[in-house]
């Protein structure tokens, strides 16, 4: 078996981590062991982590869809491709996570060894992040329906979206 | 306390040596990742976005409910401050070295004592910061979470049910915590057993890096040790962790060091008196000459080797020796050689001043 760092040199050392009570056996070649290893010790110059994310992200991003195309799908609230995302490591804006959604999966489970947060919760946002997920779908379906040029029905769910907005702006207060 | 009396002090209330397991443990510092909901990331964020987070951090912190429960806390752009004058707040950990690029869309928030710190831009929004001496990772974590959520009653942070705090980098994602202690590890190194113990401490899920933070060596023998995962525990939970190796490293430091004044006492003994020899007498001292000694003091003043000298002046010492420090006490740019007498004369300076006032 190949080393799975460099894909190249025959894997001879086992690497143990633990994350998260998760445990993750990386089998590496003897030079790749090595430089993992001075990472985390921090004896070396840190292996740049937005390459590595990045890294990984691309290649997730590329599967499901075949190679992806000139930067691949923008988000639509601050216009970052996935493509400036893989070059970057960095998400543009809390949409990001909405819109590129459960492809960003495996980059946490990598990160954090799970995708589900257990912290803490803000008293005010907390409460209104319900609604704001539900008016978020029905935007959704909104513009589903105008494409589909269902206009009556489109007047149902933006009825809809006007009603909670109004709620979440109570809660606001 | 201004802004400007803090870049023209090296001391600040983190390098007071009051903290417990002080003669280990230098530092302990907390920081959250908080970004507002509805504004895109600080690497996207144009100049007026810029801006109106800037306003809502100052009608959050200036305050008078704000200022009644955390003290004064004031917000300065960048911009206001000198080159030097930014390169000091980094120098004294109060600031990362990423608030200098792009300066004109970044700020600080600072209180007096500058216990608290909130960075504006960085590579969020919002990265509260609080630093106490010794090992006070709870003290820390408890000062950030009433800022933050008094921040919270103005500011809507862009959260999601699942992900929690959601932040620029995805390594920050969920608690958006990232705890730290800063470890002086002198002895551990001399019985050449820092790989073993830094080695195991990878393993844990944390991370062990230099002093001055990622991508720097371990000069002086000081260590930073900080929780790489942020997503799937609670902040206590990781504090827990963190709290509890540190504790092991400070039990196996223990050892080493009455280890070594067991078996090499004259020789631990011989390099703390020429330390101190070297740092109050020389005229010309280096940068890495400096921090390297100032590790060999320390290790004596931990141990009672020297007496006279408080830890928390050399841990001043370590921040004031560098190099922005150094130009702003001149008030002019110096030349390689200028820079290492004036720092050789800024060390005698502060150690005689103790031997003569006892």
């Amino acid at each position: 078996m190949n080393c799975e760092r460099c894909q190249e040199r025959p894997a001879v050392v086992h690497l143990t981590e633990i994350i998260n009570n998760k445990k993750r056996v990386l089998r590496l070649c003897e030079q790749c062991a090595r430089a993992v290893q001075a990472e985390s010790f921090g004896f070396l110059p840190q292996m740049n982590l937005h390459n590595f994310l990045a890294g990984l992200f691309s290649n997730h991003m590329a599967s499901p869809f075949g190679p992806s195309v000139a930067g691949g799908q923008k988000c639509p609230n601050c216009g970052i491709s996935e493509g400036q995302f893989a070059k970057s490591g960095l998400l543009g804006c809390g949409e990001c996570y909405r819109h590129f959604g459960e492809r960003l999966d495996p980059v946490f489970r990598r990160l954090h060894g799970t995708n589900q947060h257990t912290g803490k919760v803000p008293e005010r946002t907390g409460g209104k992040v319900k609604l704001s997920k539900q008016i978020d779908r029905l935007k959704v379906k909104l513009r589903e329906a105008i494409s589909r040029e269902e206009f009556e029905q489109a007047a149902k769910i933006r009825d809809q979206i006007r009603d909670l907005e109004k709620e979440l702006a109570r809660e606001g207060d | 306390m201004s802004i400007k009396e803090t870049v023209n002090s090296s001391h600040s209330h983190w390098m007071e040596a009051g903290g417990p397991e002080a003669d280990i443990v230098v530092s302990s510092r907390v920081r959250a990742a908080r970004n507002l909901n509805g504004l895109p990331f600080p690497h996207l964020l144009s100049e007026s976005d810029a801006r109106q987070v800037f306003h809502s951090v100052r009608l959050a912190v200036e305050n008078r409910e704000f200022a009644g429960k955390f003290g004064r806390l004031e917000l300065t752009e960048m911009s206001e401050l000198t080159p030097v004058e930014r390169q000091i707040l980094v120098e004294k950990h109060l600031i990362s070295p990423d608030l200098l690029e792009n300066y004109q869309k970044k700020a600080v928030v600072l209180r007096d004592d500058e216990v608290i710190s909130i960075m504006v831009n960085e590579e969020d929004h919002l990265r509260l910061q609080s630093i106490l001496p010794g090992l006070q990772l709870k003290e820390a974590w408890e000062m950030i979470n009433g800022i933050d959520d008094s921040l919270e009653k103005t500011m809507d942070y862009a959260y999601d049910e699942n992900l929690g705090y959601l932040t620029a980098c995805p390594t920050n994602v969920g608690t958006g915590l990232r705890a730290s202690v800063m470890l002086h590890l002198p002895g551990l190194v001399l019985i050449n057993r820092i790989r073993d113990v830094l080695g195991s401490v990878s393993k844990l899920g944390l991370t062990v890096r230099g002093m001055y933070g990622e991508g720097t060596d371990a000069s002086g023998n000081l260590f930073q040790l900080s929780n790489q995962v942020t997503l799937g525990q609670t902040e206590e939970d990781i504090i827990a962790a963190l709290i509890a190796v540190t504790g092991q490293i400070v039990s196996s430091e223990r050892a080493a060091r009455e280890a070594l004044m067991r078996e090499r006492r004259e020789h631990i003994e011989d390099s703390v008196g020429r330390a101190y020899g070297l740092l109050s007498h020389a005229r010309i001292m280096s940068s890495e000459e400096a921090v390297k000694l100032l590790s060999d003091l320390r290790l004596g003043a931990s141990l009672k080797i020297v007496d006279f000298i408080p830890l928390s002046l050399i841990t001043e010492l370590m921040v004031a020796i560098r190099p922005a420090f150094l130009v702003k006490r001149a008030g002019r740019d110096l030349t390689a050689l200028a820079r290492d007498v004036i720092r050789a004369g800024l060390i005698r300076e502060k150690l005689n001043r103790i031997k003569y006032d006892k």
